[in-house]
């Protein structure tokens, strides 16, 4: 069974994230990057699968500058067998991201993809359900949980209400929650052996994929600033002050 | 978060009996900074075929770096023919030198000191340069490892023979973990130590080698910055302004750098002599009290900070040089102390040293000889001429500046070297003390504490691990320390990680070791020396962004 797991290039999770004064972005100057925390989740995932013996063959793929290679060549030291980097300078969409996958799925004829339930830096939570939705596969999102089983995979979700429990026929997309494993740490001979591993790069404009760009991005902004408070002496004087902002 | 200093060796005791991967390099690199990578690129480019591995604790190179920084750029020349047309991001020519004096209401210009002239030299961050640095060492074949701190060295009959990789994986009480990695044993011919100022590692092996038992004390600093985003137009981009005086006294070596970036960006930053002797002085509080004089703060208000640190400095110059090798080992730029004062530069020392150690390697295949070959370098001849100056201000700020402005007229060409103290035993006891009227003021400026400057500086540790900073004796901080000094660990660490908190059991020592952005002060300042700093988990501690 061959995975095919989607990386993406996102600003670290530790970073503070500072807008552009002209609000059509946030700055990224001497910012780190690194991988997408929900799809390091499903590399792992992936990974683990092969190890386990259900799966033969991890590939791990991104969409996106030359910098990607680096988020690859992270993947494939976590344990990936070859990479496939997608190069564009255009910023992609949650609907393009799942159109390029399924030319991707379609050369690569996997029989699982696994992708991050969302990437940390638009929250879009949309490109394993479109990809599911332009296949005609069946969709699993939130996996807390994945057990294969021949040609089916049982899927635990992370619901409102608990835990929900899904079986779906392979191939299938499989998006990853926070609690579906904990990715490894990276060992120091691993990342060696990772510049050796295949890492092919296509052009975009190689797929002859329609470009498509639904969503305009008016204008990115810092949340409002949180104002000062003020000490009060009393509990009369909190009440006032309550009552004066008309909140009691 | 409970002090307790036995977790490190727990750990040590519990993995002793690992079997460790081993990997073997011709030389072995410990610390991504502008020495360790300037030997790496000039190994590489003088001998090809040799393997060169650099490994760094931080999460990706530069993240950790801090500096001013304002640096002479020679030493790129001697590593590049064609830098120029693609310089590092953070890139500023300097236009203009302002030194002064400050009191608290006025700022008096004063000569510039002839070290501080910055015709030809850049403002850039430390950070951009060492990516910068690394991009270019990996094009020529150099194996940078980010995320991997070196944890103890490795010896076999009394030569070093490379380093171990600290454990990933260990709980608080120092159990591996489900995710448990051991460290790995990275092997070389020759080590080189370039881990900055008071290295974990080199800590380790002066103390072993003795290296320094020819030398005076090292002493040190603490340089803290931020940097700023303004509003448009206040900036002069490429102007170079220090001060010295308010808000410190004239005991207290230090003073202030504004350095104006483009993109209405400015560097803010303040550095203390850790030969202060209140233990009452907090150097987070006297910067952030300069930020607030009446002639600095028109420039920052309104303004937002992008990113903070704090970084401890070498200050002692030619006379407190270690031994800078050891059988299997060299010690490189601030790891050894290459920094030189005057100038308040120490970025192009260490690239020199570190073009220099390789040049050694390349010609002599082994760490002998590379004290002397250091020594007789130009260099150590630039530490040499000025090595009285810092020494002079152990007695006030007016003596320091008379025998600055003696020590530069001469050319350093009396004979004689000033002797240097202990930092920690430079510390006064309460009672030796009394409290004194800094004429501080209000602050309004962010950030309002060092918490929040603690949050800019994007510090990150997986809080269930071995506490990296190891309190030889607990005791001593609750009974003598609180009674002689006031415990100034919780005053002179700028990320606030001591606090003495009120327990059922009594006060208490709490180390929020998470919040560390690895400064090393307390390592040093710490006046019982029962601080010991030692690496946390691989890839832990600060992410800067262009400091």
């Amino acid at each position: 069974m061959k995975v095919l797991v989607g990386v993406k290039r996102v600003v670290d999770f530790n970073t503070r994230i500072q807008v552009k004064s002209d609000g059509s972005g946030v700055q990224t100057d001497g910012v780190k990057f690194s991988m997408n925390p929900f799809d390091e989740i499903a590399v792992e995932e992936a990974i683990r699968l092969k190890e386990a013996g259900l799966a033969t063959e991890v590939i791990a793929v991104s969409i996106g500058g030359d910098k990607n290679q680096d988020t690859l060549r992270s993947a494939l030291a976590m344990g990936a067998d070859s990479a496939l980097l997608v190069k564009t300078d255009d910023e992609i969409q949650p609907l393009m991201a799942a159109k390029i996958l399924k030319n991707l799925v379609e050369q690569q004829q996997p029989k699982l993809v696994l992708l991050g339930k969302q990437a940390i830096d638009d929250d879009a939570n949309q490109t394993p359900q479109m990809l599911a939705g332009l296949l005609g596969w069946p969709q699993a999102t939130f996996a807390s949980k994945l057990e294969i089983d021949g040609d089916t995979a049982a899927v635990t979700r992370e619901v409102d209400a608990g835990l929900e429990t899904l079986s779906v026929d392979l191939p299938a997309v499989v998006s990853s929650d926070l609690r579906l494993n904990e990715p490894r740490y990276i060992k120091l001979p691993d990342i060696m052996k990772a510049k050796r591993k295949p890492l092919e790069v296509i052009d975009l404009a190689d797929l002859n994929i329609a470009a498509s760009a639904s969503i305009a991005t008016l204008k990115t902004s810092a949340p409002p600033q949180r104002q000062a408070g003020i000490k009060v002496e009393s509990s009369e004087a909190l009440v006032a002050e309550l009552k004066a902002r008309n909140l009691v | 978060m409970e002090a307790n200093n036995n977790h490190q060796n727990i750990s040590q005791a519990t993995t002793d009996e690992i079997e460790r991967d081993e990997m073997a390099f011709d030389y072995l690199i410990v610390g991504a900074g502008p020495a360790g990578l300037a030997t790496a690129i000039r190994l590489k480019q003088k001998n090809a075929d040799l393997t060169v591995c650099v490994i760094e604790k931080a999460s990706q190179p530069g993240m950790h770096s801090l500096a001013g920084a304002v640096i002479e750029t020679a030493a790129l020349d001697e590593l590049f023919s064609d830098w120029r047309q693609t310089p590092p991001d953070v890139w500023v020519p300097v236009t203009k030198d302002e030194f002064s004096l400050l009191s608290a209401s006025s700022k008096t210009p004063l000569p510039l000191p002839p070290q501080q002239r910055n015709h030809d030299n850049v403002i850039t961050s430390l950070g951009a340069l060492v990516a910068w640095l690394v991009e270019k060492a990996e094009a020529l074949g150099v194996e940078v490892y980010a995320g991997f701190p070196a944890q103890q060295a490795l010896l076999d009959e009394g030569r070093v023979v490379g380093v171990r990789t600290g454990d990933m994986g260990l709980d608080k009480q120092g159990s591996p973990k489900d995710s448990f990695q051991p460290g790995m044993d990275l092997k070389a011919k020759v080590t080189v130590l370039a881990e900055g100022c008071r290295g974990s590692v080199s800590k380790q092996l002066i103390k072993h080698f003795s290296l320094d038992k020819n030398s005076q004390p090292q002493t040190y600093g603490i340089g803290i910055k931020e940097l700023w985003q303004l509003p448009p137009g206040r900036v002069t981009p490429g102007l170079v302004q220090h001060s010295i005086g308010w808000p410190l006294d004239t005991a207290t070596y230090g003073g202030s750098f504004l350095y104006h970036l483009e993109n209405d960006q400015v560097a803010v930053g303040f550095v203390v002599g850790l030969d202060y002797q209140d233990p009452r002085f907090s150097p987070f509080e006297a910067f952030q009290q300069f930020k607030h004089h009446p002639t600095v703060k028109p420039v920052l208000e309104g303004g937002e900070i992008v990113s903070s640190g704090a970084r401890a400095l070498v200050e002692g110059g030619w006379q407190s040089l270690p031994t800078m090798d050891a059988p299997g080992v060299m010690l490189i730029g601030d790891a050894a102390g290459t920094l030189n004062v005057p100038k308040i530069k120490g970025v192009h020392t260490a690239l020199w040293s570190g073009i220099y150690a390789a040049d050694h390697l390349v010609e002599q295949a082994d760490s002998a000889g590379w004290d002397q070959a250091f020594r007789q370098s130009p260099v150590a001849k630039e530490l040499y001429q000025v090595r009285n100056i810092r020494p002079g201000f152990q007695y006030g700020l007016w003596r320091g500046l008379l025998n600055a402005a003696w020590q530069t007229l001469t050319r350093g060409l009396v004979p004689g070297v000033m002797k240097h103290h202990e930092d920690h035993s430079a510390l006064k006891r309460l009672s030796e003390m009394t409290q004194r009227d800094r004429q501080w003021v209000e602050r309004d400026l962010p950030p309002r504490d060092r918490l929040a400057s603690v949050y800019f500086a994007a510090t990150e540790h997986d809080e269930d691990q071995p506490v990296h900073l190891q309190i030889a004796d607990p005791d001593i901080c609750t009974s003598r320390c609180a009674q002689e000094y006031g415990n100034p660990c919780t005053k002179f660490c700028p990320a606030n990680v001591y606090e003495m908190i009120e327990t059922e059991q009594g006060r208490q020592l709490q180390i929020n070791a998470a919040n560390c952005v690895h400064c090393k002060t307390c390592d040093i300042k710490d006046p019982y020396q029962i601080i010991n700093w030692v690496p946390p988990e691989g890839g832990s501690g600060p992410n800067y962004r262009n400091l």
